[in-house]
């Protein structure tokens, strides 16, 4: 008696939960409503579900608990019943998977117009990429990572040239711009993980990974990483700032390219060339 | 040697007389199975208390000062691996698997007893190495119990250097001694059913494990050889799972392995692991249910196919663990559908354990009392995984609390309160003696409604994003002040929880010697574990003469009959009604 009496409580819980805890989605800041549609009709189906079970369940238990001179009905099955229960299931999967597909579909259609952006994920910090005027991402690879080479750029590859490099600084967006973010590890796994954006991919070395969206609020949001990357995990994290067009234009001018750091390193290395001979005449 | 007959009365049984040959290098497989048992209580209590040193983390960040990120993620690693291969797969499987097959289905012992020692020997073997990782230096694997490369075997994760041999070692050791155990389920349950005990007549626990067996058979090896992968990455410098990386600022000698690719073997077992763990739970919960309802287990065919076919099904899900892993994203299609598929088969099972209490005779024990429990949790955790399992929506949701709530409840919870069950059900014939009711009961309020208060929160939390393997959550901006207070609240629940076990073990402790005398049997069970000429069994099980069936597992309260239960044993009358099987 009392199991049916806590069981219906627990379902009165829950549903409180659902209604009052101030635990719920954080204000979205893209495009990705379709994944909150789909969330929110899959919470629907399955919210209705868990209350007429239990309390299905609740109520069997009080109406047909033990008494003395009861004796359970003898039925081995139903088939008629258990079809028709099949059937039902069948529906209800279906009207969620279908939301969650069209969803997904459109997660996996990147939109031509979508300008390239890139995140480089390394133990414990992010660093950004941009293509530059030409609009084009030189070629990287992780063997070509040196100290004067973070990021791992061809310095043969002409595109590489004018790629805008931020490292382990903040992403600025555009508001209102599609974007391809286009996710690189030089280590570990990584996951870049804004919760205002919904979208999330994971970083995996050895290959390019990929996910696009379009920000749609401005602000500043934490970015987090959301896949086990050792024991700084839980501190890596960087911003993104999402501002209009022309703001985000004046940023992007003020961050040097990869022509101008290998001129640096050039000049850092000259100098250090230079150092050596001296130091030697003066003994 | 020891010749133990198994399907036929002619030879005769050899029992061993020393202490030693019946208790320790034993081939019953009832001893075996309370090995089994045992060894896997005691690492799952080690286990118990990783988890409530992660919720004081968690809980209450900046007070526990011994608790470095280092500790915490080895924590959450071992504590993971533990519950489910060494304590869940091993109880279920080992200890329940080993007691009941044979008895169940009227044979005198598993098929290949030697073998079947040779297993737990091993199974030990494996928790003794996996314990070493505790004294290596660096301590234990750190890398989550997924022990994604490359982290795992690279430094900035704890236990990259020793820990993560020891773990790796002791899951080959793990697979080769449940390998072992796995063939003479499978064989057992095939070729020593006694006289009448026909495949459709077998109890649903019986089915469970079967089907488990054999799906754990086909899944282990996919770990076995990805362990071994590992293991020459990390030892022989081989890169199957290693691309070029430049880890701290070093180039390794690592070049062109795909650390997607031992993500794909370790869920080709870890999702049909789930499954393994599951269907023996299922299938024990539906005996619980019927035995303790009085009532046979509504639509006993169905239950059986739905069983099988979500063994089955279950090999095509894995990627379900991968949507935002980097694979191609066009495998969501199929992995979504094909998972949502096996919410059908599983639905079912559910109505059925409730039209089963529909129109009984529900005695609230405590084993029905936990069975209960298991209906609830586990519909609460079924129903979350449509929301992991619908690709989209997994998106946002992926490696957040929620997936730590969501499979805590389902894979956690739910066979946990069916174990308990279980032990409850089953204890007066494993030992002849009846544990104290009032204690149970209060195990298993403590238990059901301090799980709930744990993990409810913890998938709110999740849908506000709180991403999960976070050593601290720091100063996040999206975090407010109440989520904060929501980890206290859930700590506190977990301490409880972890407290009120104490009264189970103490209950179960003190009834071994002090319980009163247990009627052989008390629930008034059909099976024919409850048929027993003695109560413990001895060794050979039957006595002189194994028993002939002439029923299914569940003729209960049938019209006509004079007691409200049918022995499977029992000759048939012209009284009662048949069930066709």
């Amino acid at each position: 008696m009392a199991i049916a009496i806590a069981i219906a409580l627990l379902v009165l819980v829950s549903i409180a939960f659902q209604l009052f805890a101030p635990w719920w989605q954080t204000p979205r800041a893209s495009n990705w409503g379709s994944i909150d549609d789909a969330l929110m009709i899959t919470m629907w189906i399955c919210g209705i579900v868990f209350i007429a079970l239990n309390l299905f369940m609740a109520w069997v238990i009080i109406r047909y608990r033990h008494k003395p001179g009861n004796t359970a009905h003898y039925e081995p099955e139903n088939a008629r019943l258990e079809k028709q229960l099949t059937v039902w299931t069948g529906t209800g999967i279906v009207a969620m998977l279908a939301p969650g597909l069209l969803a997904w579909h459109e997660f996996v259609t990147v939109p031509k117009e979508a300008t390239v952006v890139e995140a480089i994920g390394q133990q414990w910090q992010w660093s950004y990429r941009f293509p530059g005027p030409d609009g084009v991402l030189g070629t990287a690879s992780t063997s070509n990572v040196t100290p004067d080479n973070p990021f791992g750029l061809n310095p043969r590859d002409p595109y590489a040239r004018d790629d805008i490099l931020v490292e382990s600084g903040d992403l600025h967006l555009p508001v209102n711009r599609p974007v391809k973010l286009i996710l690189r590890s030089k280590d570990v796994l990584h996951d870049f993980y804004v919760p205002q954006f919904r979208a999330k991919m994971d970083l995996v070395p050895g290959i390019v990974t990929y996910f696009w969206m379009k920000p749609t609020n401005t602000g500043t949001f934490e970015v987090l990483c959301a896949e086990l990357c050792g024991m700084g995990h839980y501190m890596m994290r960087s911003n993104v700032v999402v501002a209009d067009q022309k703001s985000f234009d004046s940023w992007l001018a003020g961050q040097s390219n990869y022509s101008q750091l290998l001129a640096r390193a050039d000049a850092a290395n000259t100098r250090l060339a230079l150092a050596q001979p001296v130091s030697i005449g003066d003994k | 040697m020891a010749t133990v007959t198994i399907a036929d009365d002619l030879i005769p049984l050899h029992h061993p007389h020393t202490f030693i040959g019946k208790y320790v290098w034993s081939q019953d497989h009832k001893v075996i199975a309370i090995q089994y048992s045992l060894t896997a209580i005691a690492i799952g209590l080690v286990a118990l208390v990783l988890s409530v040193l992660m919720r004081l983390q968690l809980g209450f960040p900046d007070t526990f000062h011994f608790i470095t990120p280092n500790n915490y993620l080895q924590f959450v690693t071992m504590h993971g691996m533990i519950m489910v291969v060494y304590l869940l797969t091993a109880l279920l499987l080992g200890g329940f698997g080993n007691y009941l097959i044979p008895l169940m289905v009227g044979a005198r012992d598993m098929v290949f007893p030697f073998v079947n020692m040779l297993s737990y020997w091993v199974y030990l073997l494996a928790v003794i190495v996996l314990v070493t990782g505790f004294f290596v230096p660096g301590g234990p694997a750190g890398a989550g119990w997924t022990l994604y490369p490359p982290q795992a075997i690279l430094e900035g994760t704890p236990g990259h250097h020793w820990g993560i041999i020891t773990m790796l070692t002791s899951l080959v050791l793990f697979i080769i001694g449940f390998t072992m155990g796995g063939l003479n389920y499978v064989v057992t349950v095939l070729q020593a059913r006694t006289r009448g005990m026909t495949l459709m007549r077998m109890p649903c626990s019986v089915w469970g494990i079967f089907v488990a067996s054999i799906m754990a058979l086909l899944a282990f090896p996919a770990l076995f050889v990805a362990s071994i992968m590992m293991l020459l990455d990390r030892i022989a410098g081989t890169s199957f799972f290693m691309p070029s990386i430049v880890s701290m600022g070093q180039q390794l000698g690592y070049h062109g392995g795909s650390p997607i690719l031992f993500q794909h073997l370790f869920w080709f077992f870890g999702h049909p692991e789930v499954y393994i763990v599951a269907l023996p739970a299922f299938g024990i919960v539906s005996d619980l249910i019927s035995v303790h309802a009085r009532k046979n287990i509504f639509g006993y065919r169905m239950m059986v196919w739905a069983i099988v076919i979500i063994g089955a099904l279950s090999f095509f899900v894995w990627a379900h663990h991968m949507y935002v892993s980097g694979m191609n994203p066009y495998f969501g299609f199929f992995f979504a559908t094909s998972t949502l598929i096996i919410a059908v088969p599983t639905a079912i099972k559910v109505y059925n354990w409730l039209l089963t209490l529909y129109r009984g005779d529900i005695h609230l024990r405590v084993p029905m009392l936990f069975a209960i429990g298991f209906l609830f949790t586990f519909i609460h955790g079924g129903l979350t995984g449509l929301f992991l399992g619908n690709v989209s929506v997994d998106v946002p949701l992926s490696d957040t609390m929620f997936v730590v709530g969501h499979f805590h409840m389902v894979m956690g919870v739910s066979p946990i309160l069916v174990i308990f069950g279980a032990i409850y059900h089953w204890y007066p014939k494993i030992t002849g003696r009846m544990w104290n009711e009032t204690l149970g009961k209060i195990h298993f309020w403590v238990t059901f409604l301090g799980v709930y208060a744990i993990y409810l929160p913890m998938h709110y939390l999740g849908f506000l994003g709180v991403p999960r393997r976070y050593y601290a959550l720091g100063d996040t901006a999206f975090i407010p002040q109440s989520a904060h207070s929501a980890n206290e609240a859930i700590t506190i629940a977990a301490l409880i929880v972890f407290v009120g076990q104490g009264v189970f073990f103490c209950n179960m402790i003190w009834s071994l010697f002090k319980g009163p005398k247990a009627d052989p049997n008390p629930w008034g069970a059909a099976s024919l574990e409850w048929q027993t000429p003695d109560t413990p069994p001895a060794h050979g099980n039957w006595g002189p003469k194994l028993p002939t069936v002439y029923r299914w597992a569940y003729d209960y309260s049938v019209p006509g009959a004079a007691r409200d239960f049918i022995p499977q044993n029992e000759p048939p009358d012209r009284t009662a009604r048949h069930h066709p099987t």
